[in-house]
């Protein structure tokens, strides 16, 4: 099965830190095409997402459905507006499609849904789910045998799903060590910070009580980013992987990041082309 | 303060006189005097398949022994995956193994299912039209432990999800005969489950019958009364038109076993043949069931005969002894004769 898995398919001289501007721009981008959307999301999982397809996941942007390889799950269907900006930046999605986000009948709905988008996996927007499917299909590829993984990305608003916690336990139980469960950790869900709801326990040692592997770094220090996701992936033994990302919202627009941070970030008519300009300013050389 | 709704549990009561009627067990052996049974047909029936087909994998939340999955994990362990007291897992694993290329039976009790796991088998599972099938046993009223094991809505629960194709069973035939046509159908299939012991009825009164997914068939023929019915109120229907046929009151019974796509064109043709009363009966409330969806065939093709409905009220029901409740609720035998001579 190795023959599966070229390990230098994206060989490039664009850095990460390059990626992750390209894809906090197109994500700009089109918000600005809606007039809305939840860039807040988008710009502070942009390095998590560079570092995903651009250095730990292996695809073939061609044939997003090729067997061999690794599963993205977005549970979090509202994040699909960074979703199709890596998506685009990987090739998967054609960019000349920016322009029809969130419009009637293009391929990128505001939430993501697996019938819409090649390389959307699932259908996400109802929490709690994405864990648990993962579950079943890292329990699939074991049947099948194969190396590819099982990415799982999820927000700390997921981790009050009840479900979620069923899938913990679940992939311990199965030693799914096919399995990489991703927790952006920005500390805000729809009515106010994480911390406040159902998350007062430190998440860490939930997971690693659990049964997990568990990693907690900044989520916006990309080496701090590849270095977990490598951590992850080459870990030995029967166990599930469990990054737990801290990430600043709206990271890289300085004056939304300053901005009241609430689960939906309001953006003016004309502040889209502001938050483009401070972004280029910070454009990596 | 005593709510109005729980203040009969403070009038004592008296021990029964003569003949006691125990609670039946969780897992009810359904009253079906008369008829031959099978043993597990559905554990029976899947392992035959998986061995011809290695996509077949099964999946439980703890209830295997209950659902008669048991019979796969002791027969093919490597299939069988126990996923723990964790339905929502169940469905969502379920849609995990049918994405990688698996064709899934996932088994729980019908309140679960349709209950707790609902959103899990309608966002994983339906909107992705993915091939799970989903069996469940103690549908409808199957025992006396009350509500919280009565699922006496699931078939209005799962009739409002789109792709979901849902299925009540009759016995022992038609489960078997189920099993493989479910695993070739393309999408989702709920269907109920009677498990353990189960009577064979629909052969012994029709010896060529053969279920049919999607297709309603005529079980017994009848000049004065047709019964629409599914699930095991097509034995009660049958039971009941022989004791009505000694009335000189001769029933028909068309057996719907697939809920979801209704077999419209047989329903329309049996009961637009006119002259005769249409009754529908289920083990199911009679709200969202096979009740309505018939009545809602029926107008909306301008076919309008005399038309009642046999089903559960829209109430949770009392716990106790299994035929002392279809005896309260009208599921008896001899309640659906007594309903329909009411009728006539």
């Amino acid at each position: 099965m190795e023959n599966l898995r070229p390990r230098n398919l994206r060989a490039s001289n664009v850095s990460l830190a390059m990626r992750a501007w390209n894809i906090r721009r197109k994500a700009l981008l089109m918000g600005e095409v809606q007039g809305q959307g939840y860039i807040g999301q988008a710009l502070g999982i942009a390095d998590v997402l560079a570092a995903s397809y651009f250095h730990a996941l292996e695809y073939r942007p061609e044939d997003p459905e090729w067997e061999g390889r690794d599963r993205f799950y977005l549970s979090i269907g509202h994040y699909a507006i960074a979703l199709y900006a890596v998506l685009m930046e990987a090739g998967i999605l054609p960019e000349d499609e920016l322009q029809t986000y969130g419009m009637d009948d293009s391929r990128m709905p505001m939430s993501g849904m697996a019938s819409y988008t090649p390389g959307m996996e699932i259908t996400g927007g109802s929490l709690g789910h994405g864990l648990g499917i993962a579950v079943g299909a890292a329990m699939g590829l074991k049947r099948k045998k194969s190396p590819a993984l099982v990415y799982n990305l999820m927000s700390d608003g997921e981790l009050g799903e009840g479900s979620t916690w069923e899938a913990a336990m679940s992939a311990v139980q199965h030693g799914l060590d096919n399995l990489v469960c991703l927790v952006d950790f920005n500390d805000q869900q729809a009515d106010g910070r994480t911390t406040d709801a159902l998350a007062r326990v430190p998440e860490e040692a939930k997971w690693a009580a659990f049964g997990w592997h568990a990693q907690r770094v900044d989520g916006n220090d990309l080496e701090a980013v590849v270095a977990a996701l490598d951590a992850a992936r080459n870990l030995a033994g029967a166990r599930p992987r469990v990054i737990i990302f801290d990430t600043t919202m709206c990271k890289g627009v300085d004056f939304l990041e300053k901005r009241e941070i609430t689960h939906f970030v309001r953006v003016e008519a004309d502040e889209w082309a502001k938050a483009l300009a401070v972004l280029e300013k910070g454009k990596p050389s | 303060m005593t709510l109005a709704s729980m203040a009969r549990k403070y009038e004592p009561r008296k021990p029964v006189q003569g003949d006691k009627v125990a609670t039946s067990a969780m897992i009810a052996s359904l009253a079906a005097e008369g008829y031959d049974t099978v043993s597990a047909p559905f554990g029976h029936a899947l392992v035959d398949l998986a061995r011809k087909d290695e996509r077949i994998v099964g999946l439980t939340a703890d209830l295997g022994r209950y659902t008669d999955l048991h019979i796969l994990a002791e027969a093919m362990p490597d299939r069988f995956y126990q996923m723990g007291m964790a339905e929502q897992l169940l469905m969502s694993a379920a849609a995990g193994l049918a994405r990688e290329g698996f064709l899934p039976f996932a088994t729980t009790y019908a309140v679960f299912a349709s209950r707790r796991a609902y959103d899990f088998i309608a966002m994983a599972i339906a909107e992705e039209n993915l091939p799970v099938r989903i069996a469940c046993a103690l549908p409808g009223l199957t025992t006396g432990y009350g509500p919280s094991h009565q699922a006496t809505e699931d078939l209005a629960i799962f009739r409002g999800l789109p792709n979901m194709t849902i299925i009540d069973p009759c016995d022992a035939d038609d489960i078997r005969g189920m099993v493989p046509q479910i695993a070739a159908h393309d999408g989702p299939v709920y269907t109920r489950l009677l498990r353990g012991k189960v009577p064979t009825v629909l052969t012994r009164h029709k010896p060529d019958y053969r279920f049919r997914l999607g297709k309603a068939q005529m079980i017994r023929e009848g000049r004065d009364v047709l019964v629409v019915a599914s699930g095991i109120m097509t034995m009660r229907a049958l039971d009941a038109a022989a004791v009505l046929a000694a009335d000189n009151i001769d029933v028909a019974v068309l057996h719907v076993p697939t809920i979801k796509p209704l077999d419209t064109a047989t329903i329309l043709e049996e009961a637009g043949r006119g002259g005769r009363l249409v009754v529908t009966a289920e083990n199911h409330s009679v709200n969202g069931g096979l009740g309505e969806a018939v009545a809602r065939v029926l107008l909306t093709n301008a076919v309008t005969p005399a038309f009642r409905m046999i089903g559960l009220p829209d109430e949770f029901l009392e716990a106790g002894a299994l035929p002392t409740l279809h005896d309260m609720y009208g599921l008896s035998v001899a309640k659906v004769a007594e309903q329909i001579r009411g009728w006539l």
